[in-house]
């Protein structure tokens, strides 16, 4: 849906409509009040009069400005993302401060240090266990790259999983973390069409018990449009 | 104990239980090892363990290439009370690393000697539980023999770049 703004007050749209004087407005309000107006009129009158915002805007709005990290630290990269808690840095300025024990109630994994191929299976069924919408950071050149080790026990995190921001750095600064944070949150916002999304197999992945599943499908019927 | 000359007379000591059991002795920057022929290995560990070297502190493997026999695992060994160490080292060939475990002696050997077969292959005989202990089960290869490939992403530097194919 756009955003709709009609009616009066707009001086460039002369002519191009009836005339919309106050006491017709007047009078078809009241019609929607007393129940009057319906089906198509009803329509018609509500996206000539209400301001639609779309939803996925202002869900990705709220989204964006609470992501919750899970408690989840890998290597040294661990310490700075702590130190991003504390008060220097101040993560809490942005609302991604709470860092939630458990994948289900966290939105945001960031994968911070080294990855080893034992690992992997690990991080991918805590990524599935976390619920859509979903975000990874890979944090540090070793869980984007391998950084240092180049070696038969080191995996990039983009071999088994869809990172949406890569932070560099050998660790990166809290500052840098808080930076790639940002620019997720602005990512979030704009929820730019993310093909490798699909590609890593990252969309519909949460694990749900059976019971669980079949709740979830009577429950939320339009989960589909929600999850971007 | 073992300076130079206390090394030579344990050596001598433990060849006299069982001939040619110490192939040779090092000793190199006051650290004294034996190099002790397979077979003879627990006989060997038990005797300097009953001289007081009673600590197992580590369970080591090596990989010797191109040498032969190209593999190694070495004991280091403590004894608290004179706070002395000794190492006993053993070689194997590739073709057949088998050495004979000690955990009945030591019980800290179980997850070493696991170690030392996850990353070199070297089985020990009579491991109750001879199983990878870092890298996946189901890992092929022994990651740190010197013959293993490295590994890991591809890297491009100036003397590859053309082998690479990057840019096409």
């Amino acid at each position: 849906m756009e955003v709709i703004r009609h009616g009066g007050g707009n001086g460039g749209e002369s002519g191009s409509g009836p005339p919309d004087d106050f006491r017709v407005r007047q009078l078809r309000a009241r019609d929607m009040l007393t129940g009057d107006l319906q089906d198509s009129e009803l329509e018609s009158y509500l996206e000539e009069r209400l301001l639609f915002t779309t939803f996925e805007k202002a869900a990705n709005w709220a989204r964006s400005n609470a992501l919750f990290p899970a408690t989840f630290g890998l290597a040294c990269c661990a310490i700075e993302m702590m130190s991003m808690v504390g008060a220097r840095a101040d993560i809490a300025r942005f609302g991604f401060e709470v860092f939630r024990a458990s994948p289900r109630q966290a939105d945001m994994l960031i994968l911070s240090g080294r990855i080893s191929i034992k690992m992997a299976p690990v991080i991918r069924r805590l990524y599935d266990q976390m619920l859509e919408p979903k975000w990874v950071i890979a944090m540090g050149a070793c869980s984007s790259s391998m950084g240092v080790f180049n070696n038969y026990a080191i995996t990039p995190a983009d071999k088994f999983l869809p990172v949406d921001v890569h932070i560099p750095g050998c660790p990166p600064r809290p500052e840098a973390l808080l930076h790639g944070i940002l620019r997720l949150r602005s990512k979030v916002q704009a929820n730019p069409p993310e093909g490798w999304r699909a590609r890593y197999g990252g969309e519909g992945t949460e694990e749900v018990v059976e019971a669980e599943q079949e709740a979830h499908a009577e429950n939320v019927p339009g989960r589909d449009t929600l999850s971007g | 104990m073992p300076d130079a000359t206390g090394l030579e007379l344990l050596a001598q000591e433990i060849g006299e239980r069982r001939d040619g059991a110490v192939l040779s002795t090092v000793f190199f920057r006051e650290h004294a090892a034996l190099l002790v022929d397979p077979p003879a290995l627990r006989d060997a560990l038990c005797f300097v363990r009953d001289r007081g070297y009673r600590f197992l502190s580590s369970v080591h493997g090596v990989d010797y290439w191109p040498e032969e026999p190209r593999l190694g695992v070495h004991y280091e060994l403590l004894d608290m009370d004179k706070v002395d160490r000794i190492s006993v080292k053993v070689r194997v060939p590739i073709a057949e690393p088998q050495v004979d475990s000690v955990v009945d002696l030591w019980a800290t050997a179980d997850h070493q000697e696991r170690e030392v077969y996850d990353m070199f292959g070297v089985v020990f005989r009579g491991h109750p539980d001879l199983r990878r202990i870092l890298m996946p089960e189901d890992y092929e290869g022994f990651p740190q023999r010197r013959d293993f490939p490295i590994g890991g992403e591809p890297v491009m530097f100036t003397h590859n770049e053309r082998d690479m194919n990057y840019i096409e």
